[in-house]
């Protein structure tokens, strides 16, 4: 595929990912400032690393709140530490929805925390792929000898 | 984007702690993206440990809220040795609870920065150090 081509479907999604969409933020843009000729995978190696603690720690919150007495002193401190790693990678959405997860773990409503969890999956599994194709619209790019547009 | 060229030519050695692989892999790249050394464990027993074998290093960077032992407890530490308690130590944390922040600094944190860290947070540490 032409290379133009590909390179403007790469800023259809990244603008769609951050302004229409709201999956990434600032932060995000600080990843890739932070990428470059040293470091050409950084963006994919630390991405990778946030899709594996977000599992570990979805699962971890899964089981948590499966305990017959919920500990939601634990509940909330696993949210906090997925809130912290959303941030720090852009991840926008996940981390709002786990500002809320975190006032649910204040009320002690496990119901209404079954629901947060919930949207995080669901939130976590979009923002996944759609960074993956994100990656893939790379990869084509740089096999067709082109490079990244700059944002 | 290239980071600022030359730092006086110095090269420190950077320790940064933090149990949370994402956040640890962030901080090196803006760290290193300095031209300094850097190196990064995942607790504060291993920063002690290390500082045990290899003193020489010019800033200890860490995460306020670890298991096992907290920013603020690796500070302590560091400021009670005899060896040590002259290394810049710079607290990060992603909550902004100004309590924690005067306690911090109380102890002698060098600063308190907010999570995300920015380059710019990093560039300034950086400045105040060389001098």
């Amino acid at each position: 595929m032409d290379v133009r081509l590909l390179q403007r479907q790469w800023v259809d999604h990244i603008s769609a990912l951050f302004f229409r969409e709201g999956f990434l933020d600032a932060q995000f843009t600080q990843l890739q400032q932070l990428q470059d000729a040293s470091t050409p995978d950084f963006v994919v190696e630390v991405v990778t690393l946030y899709f594996e603690d977000a599992d570990r720690l979805l699962n971890n919150l899964w089981n948590t709140l499966s305990q017959p007495v919920v500990d939601f002193k634990k509940v909330d401190a696993q949210v906090h530490q997925l809130k912290g790693s959303s941030a720090s990678i852009g991840a926008q959405r996940v981390k709002n929805t786990c500002v809320c997860f975190i006032n649910c773990c204040e009320e002690g409503d496990l119901e209404a925390c079954f629901g947060c969890l919930h949207r995080l999956k669901l939130e976590f599994t979009q923002w996944k792929s759609k960074l993956e194709a994100l990656f893939r619209i790379e990869q084509q790019i740089v096999a067709a000898g082109g490079s990244l547009p700059m944002i | 984007m290239a980071a600022p060229a030359g730092d006086c030519g110095r090269v420190l050695h950077v320790l940064a702690v933090d149990d949370n692989s994402v956040d640890r892999a962030f901080i090196v790249r803006l760290l290193a993206n300095f031209r300094h050394r850097v190196t990064a464990v995942e607790s504060g027993v291993r920063a002690l440990e290390l500082l045990g074998m290899d003193p020489d290093v010019s800033m200890i960077i860490t995460d306020y809220w670890m298991p096992e032992m907290t920013g603020f407890e690796l500070l302590k530490r560091i400021k009670e040795s005899k060896e040590l308690k002259k290394i810049p130590v710079v607290i990060m944390s992603s909550e902004n609870v100004p309590t924690r922040i005067t306690m911090c600094l109380k102890e002698g944190a060098e600063e308190f920065l907010l999570k995300p860290v920015q380059q710019s947070d990093v560039s300034r540490l950086f400045s105040r150090l060389m001098r």
